[in-house]
This record gives structure tokens, C-alpha cells and sequence, in this order.
């Protein structure tokens, strides 16, 4: 499990600035659009699998205001990728941070109770911990149309929210 | 009548000694998660109104104490209770922080 894990969270360092300055370039808007957006897309389908496998009280709704604020802030990104006349570019870290994701919750679905809260609480720390660290030394930093920056930019401060809430969650659960 | 009259007289008089002690409604605007101003000062009784300007729902929860809720795009309010400095935040995002330094009346 360990090694799975490692595994996941080593395909999701892709996003983590490594993989774009191997690249030699910079990620473009359209493909910033949609690594934002597949990331918020993945955090969705996970908390909607924690709503349907768990039964405590604290990570259901945890998982509750993941899909209310990523659906909120998806439907802002789409309307303002629409305003900008920006069509999202599909990439490698979208790819790989899919791939990265369905694997996670074809492990996740194995498990169940408490073991599977834990799992689920733990990987939605790291989760937001690499995006957040993806969003701070990559993504913004790369953006270059001011809305979509100002939008990651407060994206981040969202998400920096999650993790401390996700963190809360995991010490309540020990 | 003039009894009735006397008396209405009398809870006017007495209604209008509460006025000037009336308490204050202070409006604290969030925006980008960020509550401002983020440390207020207020007495017994006022109401903190939250304008939430975000896209996203936010909370004002003291541990232990009240946990107000404010939705996307709407406003809620707490009317304070007690004296003494209150530090709260929002349960979906622990980032965001607020003070209220509440004075007896």
C-alpha cells in the first residue's frame, strides 16, 4: 500500500514543477485551465466515493463541502474560461494526474470503515498539499492572463483552507 | 383612558432611557477568504453582520461557543452575548480568522 501510494503521489510530483522545467516550458493558459479544472474534477469524484463508502459523520461532511466549494470554483474557472475565449488544452499532467487518481480510488474502493476514513482523510491531505505546491511554484507563477491568476491565486487560498481542514479531520480520526 | 394614557406615558419615558444605550450592528465583509476587518471591537448586545462575498459558503465559529453559517454570495449575523475577546474562524476553511474584542455595556 505504501509503495502505491508513494507511487500515486510520484506521478501527482509531476505537477509539482519537476516535471515542467524537465519539459523545458512552461505550462500555456489553456493547459493551466486544464490542470486547475481536472484537479478540482478528481477531488469531486473522490468525496463523492467518501460520501457513498463512509458512515462517519466528520468525513462525509468533510467530503460534502469538497464537492460544494471545487463544483463552485470549476463553474467559476469554466465562465471565465469562456469570457477569455480560452478553450482548456488537455496535457500530460492532466494525464498523469487522472491516471494518478483512478488508481488511488480503485484502492480506496478495496478498503472499508475506519480504514478506508483514514485512507481517504490522509490522501486528501497529500492531495491538496501537491496541488497547493503545484498552484504556488507552477501554475500561478506560469499564468500570464491576470483574471486567471487572480482566480488560482484565491484558488489557492481555498485549498490552503481544505488541507488544514482535511489535517483537522485526520486528528479527530486517531 | 387617562390611566391608559399615563401609562403608555410612563413605558415611553422608559423606552426612550433604553435608546441611547441601543446596540450597534458592525458589518464584517468577506472576500478571497478573507475576513475585514479582521479584528473588531464591540459591546454586549451589537450584531455582527457577515457579508459574504465569495462564491463559496463560509462559517463564524468560536470553539465551543456560537457557529454562525453564512451561504455564498449572502449575509448572516450573531448578536454577542458576552463580554471578553473572542477569536473565530470558518470550520470549511481553518485559514480564515477573525477577533472580536466584546466590552460589557
Amino acid at each position: 500500500m505504501l509503495v502505491r501510494f508513494s507511487a500515486a503521489i510520484a506521478a501527482v510530483c509531476l505537477l509539482s514543477g519537476a516535471g515542467f522545467a524537465q519539459s523545458g516550458h512552461k505550462p500555456t493558459d489553456p493547459q493551466i485551465a486544464h490542470i486547475a479544472y481536472t484537479a478540482g474534477v478528481i477531488d469531486i469524484t473522490a468525496a463523492k466515493q467518501a460520501i457513498s463508502k463512509s458512515t462517519n459523520k466528520d468525513v462525509v461532511a468533510f467530503a460534502n463541502d469538497m464537492v460544494r466549494d471545487h463544483e463552485a470554483v470549476n463553474k467559476q474557472a469554466l465562465d471565465l474560461v469562456k469570457k477569455l475565449n480560452v478553450t482548456p488544452e488537455d496535457n500530460d499532467t492532466s494525464k498523469s494526474l487522472s491516471k494518478a487518481a483512478a488508481d488511488k480510488q480503485a484502492e480506496l474502493a478495496k478498503l472499508s470503515g475506519a480504514a478506508y476514513d483514514k485512507a481517504y482523510v490522509a490522501n486528501e491531505v497529500a492531495y491538496h498539499k501537491t496541488v497547493n505546491g503545484a498552484l504556488e511554484n507552477t501554475l500561478i507563477p506560469s499564468a500570464t492572463n491576470p483574471e486567471l491568476k487572480g482566480l488560482l491565486q484565491t484558488g489557492l487560498k481555498i485549498f490552503q483552507g481544505h488541507q488544514q481542514h482535511a489535517e483537522h479531520v485526520a486528528t479527530e480520526l486517531k | 383612558m387617562w390611566p391608559g394614557r399615563r401609562l403608555f406615558a410612563f413605558v415611553a419615558i422608559l423606552g426612550a432611557g433604553l435608546v441611547p444605550a441601543h446596540a450597534d450592528t458592525i458589518r464584517v465583509v468577506i472576500d478571497k477568504l478573507v475576513f475585514s476587518p479582521a479584528e473588531i471591537n464591540a459591546k454586549v448586545d451589537d450584531t455582527i453582520e457577515w457579508v459574504n462575498k465569495d462564491i463559496l459558503a463560509h462559517t463564524a465559529t468560536v470553539r465551543g461557543d456560537w457557529d454562525v453559517t453564512i451561504a455564498a454570495s449572502k449575509s448572516a449575523s450573531v448578536v454577542l452575548k458576552n463580554a471578553g475577546a473572542v477569536d473565530y474562524y470558518c470550520r470549511f476553511h481553518p485559514n480564515m480568522k477573525g477577533r472580536i474584542i466584546v466590552a460589557p455595556r
